[in-house]
Parts: C-alpha cells; structure tokens; sequence
C-alpha cells in the first residue's frame, strides 16, 4: 500500500449483512488477483486489512474510483457506511446476491422484527433469559456511554438505500463473474447505469444439459434430490425436480447443475424479469399436467416452501419486498 | 408505527372504498363486462378493468405489482375451462393461481383480495355479482396499505424498546 500511486484508480471493498463468501470470492481469484491490484490501490478493505471509518471519512468526496459493497443493509451502522461509501465513491457497484437483491439473510423479511427478538434471545431452549432482556441501542454504565447500530425491521438490497451504478450478481459469484466485471469496470467504456455485469440470457442457455430439455417438461409431482437417484446427464426438469434455471440469469457456468444439484436461483433474474419468484412460479406451476383443481393443488403441495423456493435470494428485491408487518394488519378499520 | 398511505383520490378518512385491479380476457370476462355496460347494469365501481387478450397473460408479476402499487385487491377473469380461445389459457392461469394463492398467503396477504372468476361472454349478470362481493369481502378487510416505501422510511426512525 506504501507505493499507492496517484493515477491507479482507487478501489474499496465493504461488507454488510453477508456471510464472507463474496469476500472469498475476491480472494478466490487467486494469482489474477496480482493483476487486479497491480492496476489499481486499494484503499479501504476491512475484512482484510486495517482500516477504520475515519480513514474513509477523511476522504475526498468522489475519491475512490469503485467501491465493492457486499451483504444486504439490516442495521442503521450498515446504512450509514453505504451513505458514506456512495459519498466518497465514483462508482458502488453491489456485490453478490445479498447486495443485489437482499440475499438469504433477506429471508428474514418473512418474520417481524420482534420476532426474531424473541426467537433468537428468549425463546431457544438453551437461553435463560428471564427478564426477556433485548440487546438495546444506548447503554450507560460508570459515566460512559456506548451506542449500537439499529437492527431494523426490514432487511433491503443496497439499491434501496443509496444509488447503485452497477450490480455483480451471485451467492458468491463466481470468481469469474467476478474478473470478468472487474475487467468490465476497468476497461474505456462503461455499461449503462444499473447494469448487471453478468449475460443476459437464462441459466438453462448455458446449461449442459441443454440438449436433453424437453419442449415442454411436465410435472406431475415436484421431487426434491435426496429423494431419488438423480440421473447426470438428463434435464433436471425432464427428471421432475424444480430447477430454477429458466427464471435465473447465467454467468455461473451452471456449477449447480454440473454438480448434480438442481439451481437455486442466486444469480437473479434477466433484465426483462422484474421479479424472479413469480416469474419461475409462472414457468413451474403452468408445466402442472393436470386440469383437475383438486390434482393442481397435489402436484403443487409438492412445493413445500413457495417463498423460500422462489425467493430464495432475492424477497427483499421483489415486488412484495416483506411480509406485510402484522402491525398493519391489525390496523383498525376505518368505521363505515 | 407506521405511517399510513394517503386516502385515494375520492375517499374520505371515514370510509374506506377498495380499489381493485381486474384483468378480464377480451373473450369472455371483457365482453360480459361490456354486456352488463350495455345492459345498464349497475355494479361497485371500485374496479380498474385491464383487458387483455387471455387470462393467461396474466403475469404472476402484475398481480404482485398491483398489490405493490396500492391496490387492495386483484380480480382475474377467463373463459370457462374448455372455451378459452386459446385452447389453454385459463388452465394455465388456474395452475398459477393455486400457487400464487399460497405465495401471497405466506407473505401475509390474505385469500379474498385475489380471485379468479370464469365469466363467459353472456354471463353480465355474473360480472356483477363476483365484483359486488369482491367488493364487499375486500371492504370489510380494509386497506392492504402495502406502502413499501414507508416501511423503510420508518426503520429509520424507530429504535428497539
């Protein structure tokens, strides 16, 4: 970092709600990394180097070229780093799923925020919390006094907290989704604003087992691999299992379905699908052979979680973005 | 808590009128719809009627974007099963019904703000009666109040008790 040069561009990396694996990813590159850091500093990267949000702080205005913000905005710590990022960077580009569309931790979504409290401070069998304590924002002990972040009701993609100018879809991306956006990114022309800097074709486009697709696969139950033998070279549909694949963006060379393992959807929708879950509900539930309502409604309770199927990566993107909050619901009526 | 979406233009605080988002299929639903115009034929008008060519363009997305958007409720109406000019339309709006029923009970949206209605082109009268009762069912339930935005809006300002 001691030859920082004043005409590379100045990259940062910055997680929020996420796991790591975006981070790995990064460090996934492997010996391209050496190319990466040799055209630009990097200048703020707390997962792996020692920086504080002074350092960021201290920056100018528009300073950092790129900023690589992973994880999706739960607490109001989250949000205010994205604020400051957004400041002192050209260009935030979210990565991965969580960034970009609210991410597993998204699920979250489906349950208020007192009840996660509850359920993860006095409910579990192995917690003794008598007092039904709850971790608290301000605390005062000897004449000092500590703030935490907010842990907020609803978990949201980076997009709808701060302006995004580009969006590097997965969970994680791959390393070479990754490159390839980076290189994208570094190269004399940049994409338009909102971009998904991934193809723009279905998953099943580059699947290789593309050849065995039916025209039109049919359901008359949805399987779940563990319960069968899952044949290597057939079409996952073809073979009964719910394969996320026509409602998901490629990039990711189709790792999943090389594996065995039907997708599951983390690269997100294509730019013509606003919102993957209904879309792929749309796809999946049409293919059901039968007309009878009584039949539609067995093959599809074959489907045990809708939502976290569908949504899997993406509720807080969606149209729907949450459950609607109880509080709203059990509003009063208006008196007729 | 909360902040709540302003009242549509032409309510008052102290009632509420749903709105509510119909996509009928030009075939059937549309023109019995007609048919009950033109039959002078008096009905709730708290409905927006989108024609469409069949009720299996019906997107799973507009339904979800309706609701997102502030409707209180989504009507679909077809051919009977058998008479889709299409031959298959409506089976595959039914098939997508089903599980669009069970996604959008799960995110707490409850089973009478969407429908699903087959209304052949002479059934005026039937237009009528599901969209009356819609109307009814949707009105005792009360605003959806899907305002998303203010969720956000509210995080911020909210602190944990």
């Amino acid at each position: 970092m001691s030859d920082r040069s004043p005409d590379k561009p100045k990259v940062a990396f910055y997680w929020c709600a996420s796991c790591g694996g975006c981070e790995e990813a990064v460090v996934d590159l492997a010996e391209a990394i050496l190319d990466v850091v040799a055209k630009v500093d990097i200048v703020f990267w707390p997962v792996a180097m020692d920086f504080k949000r002074k350092d960021v702080e201290s920056m100018a205005d528009g300073s950092i070229t790129a900023t690589f913000l992973n994880g999706a905005i739960r607490t109001s710590e989250q949000e205010s780093m994205a604020q400051l990022l957004r400041s002192k960077s050209q260009l935030l580009v979210a990565l991965g799923a969580c960034s970009h569309l609210g991410g597993i931790p998204g699920l979250a979504n489906l349950f208020d925020r007192a009840s996660l409290m509850q359920e993860v401070y006095v409910q579990p069998p192995s917690t003794i919390n008598a007092e039904g304590t709850l971790p608290q924002t301000h605390y005062q002990d000897n004449g000092y006094s500590v703030e935490l972040p907010v842990f907020q009701e609803t978990v949201r993609p980076l997009d709808q907290v701060v302006d995004v100018d580009y969006y590097i879809p997965g969970c994680p991306p791959t390393p070479k989704t990754f490159l390839a956006a980076v290189q994208i990114l570094l190269g004399s022309e940049l994409p338009v604003k909102g971009t998904v800097l991934a193809p723009d074709c279905a998953l099943c486009d580059e699947c290789p087992r593309k050849d065995t697709k039916p025209e039109k696969p049919v359901f008359n139950e949805f399987k779940r691999p563990q319960q069968m033998l899952v044949d290597e070279q057939k079409c996952l549909l073809a073979q009964g299992l719910l394969c996320m694949g026509p409602g998901t963006r490629s990039g990711c060379e189709a790792l999943c379905v090389r594996g065995n393992m039907p997708c599951s959807g983390c690269y997100g929708p294509t730019s013509r699908v606003r919102d993957q879950g209904a879309k792929i509900l749309s796809c999946l539930a049409s293919l059901v052979e039968s007309k009878d309502e009584t039949e539609i409604d067995r093959v599809l309770s074959t489907i045990p979680d809708p939502v976290g199927t569908f949504y899997r990566y993406g509720l807080p993107g969606s149209l729907l973005q949450r459950k609607r909050p109880d509080g709203v619901r059990q509003a009063p009526l208006p008196s007729r | 808590m909360l902040s709540r979406r302003p009242s549509a233009p032409g309510t008052s605080q102290s009632k509420f009128e749903p709105r509510i988002v119909a996509f009928f299929c030009n075939w059937c639903t549309y023109l019995a719809a007609d048919l009950a115009g033109t039959s002078r034929m008096k009905y709730a008008p708290n409905v927006r009627v989108v024609r469409l060519m069949c009720s299996g363009r019906v997107d799973p997305q507009f339904v979800l974007d309706a609701f997102a958007h502030g409707a209180d409720g989504v009507f679909i109406g077809g051919c009977h099963p058998g008479d889709c000019h299409y031959q298959e339309g409506n089976y595959k709006t039914l098939k997508r019904y089903h599980l669009l029923k069970r996604v959008l009970k799960e995110m707490g949206i409850e089973e009478d703000r969407f429908r699903l209605e087959w209304i052949s082109a002479a059934e005026a009268d039937r237009v009528r009666t599901a969209i009356n009762q819609m109307v009814e069912k949707v009105r005792d339930l009360g605003p959806l109040n899907l305002e998303l935005k203010d969720v956000e809006k509210a995080d911020a300002e909210e602190v944990l008790v």
